[in-house]
């Protein structure tokens, strides 16, 4: 447990707020139409239209079949899986914000928890996709359920993939879950505010009938603290099983030990990129820097960099393992890696995810909101270019050298990868329009904890007038 | 609507409770710890966030979810365990490579995400049942300014059926308290 230390106030939430003043800020974004101006229909306008790529993907993939991708034997897991996994581990940061930060008692998590659970449910429903539709026959995706069948078949458990299939079913669930109970009582809060007929008792409905009760919320605590405990083991479990998908072959390249905890790693270093990415925009966009300040952005920044070196550490020791090995197709891989067709794709990664990061080390820099959100950009990019490395790359070089044969993705390949990105921008965007972004109830918790340890009053009046604009 | 019932037997069944309104945590905690003092046990408090202390100050305890969970996983990590061994071992067992037929190592990851998940529905599912949620009505939305519950006020209602409860003391309790108001609230008609 990490000490639980009262950090002051200004550094969390800035200006001189009180319980109303925390709602007007983060309700103004839902419930004054006004504030959305051209940049928000411009995102989600594009966002559509990734979305309709997407779909027009999917359904030339339903029609013609996985042909259409650029995966030919011996390169089965392409750009498919390459993207599942990438989603996958965005989706992580999420988890990690509101149920590990949680747990550690951090309470410079409360301003960016939603935003990061939202996240992660989306880039879950991003990822799941892939390996639905990469089985070739996604309406028949029941089969990889354990149920009784006519064919007296059951699953393997002794393979990952079926452990992939509970862990990833399992995490979008439980993710969902902690999202939907976090935003009970915010969307009570809403139902107040509305004055819109139809937000009201959408609102009024999707709150289930929350009043607010000290027993309501004693109970509430405790199922959500639990649900965090059991979140906390599931997020490591989920990425580490990702990584037993390819850590319990015997391809060269994809057996290293190390698998695991670097998978995890490199998610976290991804999703935090990821919320920055989105963070800084929306940030400056609905002026929520009283509640998302420069010391959050900091925090994430750090916590990149430290992830960014983990993974540095990782890719060091792949190399390390292609030497040490002996074998001829691991040291092959890895020499195929650095001169390769795909060498500019290797260096770019090191770049990206090892060169990129270390400016972070410098607190000017990390102060620096446009250096920030191209180092979180660069790093997206690196997270994707690391499965783009591993996936599609160790299955060109095999121990059998008669059947290599180089990898090259098609249009369709770009296509759905554009489009997810596109569905992912629109969910985004719809849910900063329609729900709090950052969880009301938690940052006037944090609010009256810093007001108590300083011994001052709790009525206070916010310094500026905030939300009627 | 004016009540001027003065003793308990005579107490109107369609009332609610009487429920003073509270500007902060500190006012709300405080008029929690001598409610309970003064020997009432029906009582809530509403606020916009968790506060911590307060239900002990309602001297109200309750840790029923916990056991739903662990119940819960309990459950979840003998159905992730049998059906792998029925359906793996009695039902269909396959030799793969020379391994064991009952492989516990292998076996772990689907039964923990069976743990995980069976714990995940009982407690949101044990939660909102054991809140009585959803609900589509309440007698306590009707206290004027209820509405600032969710955003800037604190509520600590004294209900009906508490075996002292008397509408005119209750009230006169209230307003010693440093309330903003104090009001009566009664059960919706049906």
């Amino acid at each position: 447990m990490a000490v639980q230390e009262q950090l002051p106030r200004e550094i969390l939430i800035g200006g001189e707020q009180n319980y109303g003043s925390v709602n007007q800020i983060i309700d103004k974004v839902i419930l004054n139409n006004g504030l959305h101006r051209k940049w928000f229909y411009i995102t989600l306008l594009l966002g559509v239209m990734g979305t309709g790529l997407m779909l027009v993907s999917i359904g030339w993939l339903l029609y013609m079949g996985i042909g259409i991708w650029g995966n030919q034997i011996p390169v089965g897991w392409a750009w498919d899986i390459v993207n599942f996994v990438w989603w996958i581990g965005i989706g992580h940061a999420g988890t990690l914000i509101s149920a590990i930060l949680l747990l550690l008692r951090q309470q410079w998590r409360n301003s960016i928890n939603r935003f990061a659970e939202a996240m992660t449910i989306f880039a879950v429903m991003c990822a799941g996709m892939y390996p639905l539709l990469h089985t070739g026959r996604p309406w028949v995706d029941y089969w990889l359920f354990p149920y009784p069948n006519i064919l007296g078949l059951w699953p393997q458990y002794r393979s990952p993939l079926f452990w992939d299939v509970c862990a990833v079913s399992t995490y979008f669930t439980v993710s969902l879950l902690f999202w939907y109970m976090g935003l009970v009582p915010d969307m009570a809060s809403l139902r107040d505010r509305a004055t819109n007929k139809f937000a009201k008792y959408g609102y009024a409905i999707a709150c289930l009938g929350w009043r607010g009760s000290a027993k309501h919320w004693h109970r509430y605590e405790q199922a959500n603290l639990l649900l965090a405990g059991f979140a906390t083991p599931l997020v490591l479990s989920v990425h580490s099983t990702v990584s037993f998908d390819f850590a319990m072959s015997v391809v060269p390249g994809w057996n290293p030990t190390i698998f695991p905890p670097y998978f995890v790693a490199g998610a976290v270093y991804g999703g935090f990129a990821m919320v920055l990415n989105f963070a800084i925009p929306i940030r400056k966009a609905y002026k929520l820097e009283d509640l998302i300040t420069m010391k959050h952005i900091d925090w994430m920044c750090k916590i990149m960099l430290a992830t960014s070196l983990i993974v540095f550490y990782g890719y060091a020791m792949e190399v390390f393992f292609g030497w040490y090995s002996g074998s001829k197709g691991e040291i092959d891989l890895t020499v195929y890696r650095m001169v390769g067709e795909y060498k500019l794709e290797y260096w770019m990664l090191i770049f990206c995810n090892c060169v990129a990061p270390q400016t972070m080390w410098f607190p000017k820099l990390r102060q620096n909101l446009w250096v920030v959100w191209i180092v979180a950009a660069i790093a997206g990019l690196g997270m994707w270019l690391e499965r783009f490395v591993i996936i599609p790359m160790c299955l060109q070089i095999n121990p059998l050298p008669a059947i290599d044969r180089p990898y090259h993705p098609t249009i369709w390949d770009i296509a759905l990868f554009t489009g997810t990105i596109g569905f992912f921008t629109m969910l985004m965007m719809l849910f900063v329009r329609a729900l709090p972004t950052i969880n009301i109830f938690e940052v006037k918790d944090l609010l009256y904890k810093t007001i108590r340890s300083e011994g001052k009053s709790e009525i206070i009046k916010p310094a500026t007038a905030v939300g009627v604009e | 609507m004016e009540q001027t019932l003065t003793h308990s037997n005579l107490r109107s069944p369609d009332i609610h409770g009487t429920v003073a309104e509270f500007e902060t945590v500190a006012d709300l905690k405080a008029a929690a710890n001598a409610a309970r003092k003064n020997g009432y046990v029906e009582m809530d408090a509403y606020s916009p966030f968790p506060i911590h202390g307060l239900t002990e100050a309602m001297g109200w305890k309750n840790n029923v979810v916990p056991w739903i969970v662990a119940l819960s996983g309990i459950t979840g990590t003998i159905t992730g365990i049998s059906l792998e061994y029925y359906t793996a071992v009695i039902d269909y067992p396959m030799n793969v490579g020379g391994k064991p037929i009952f492989t516990l190592p292998m076996f772990f990851v689907p039964m923990f995400e069976f743990t995980v998940l069976f714990s995940a529905f009982g407690a949101f599912f044990g939660m909102w049942a054991l809140n009585g949620l959803p609900r589509y009505h309440h007698p306590i939305f009707s206290t004027p300014h209820f509405e600032r519950a969710t955003c800037d006020r604190f509520f600590l209602c004294i209900e009906a059926k508490d075996p002292k409860y008397d509408s005119d003391e209750v009230a006169a309790f209230l307003s010693k308290l440093n309330p903003l108001n104090v009001s009566e609230v009664e059960e919706p008609e049906l």
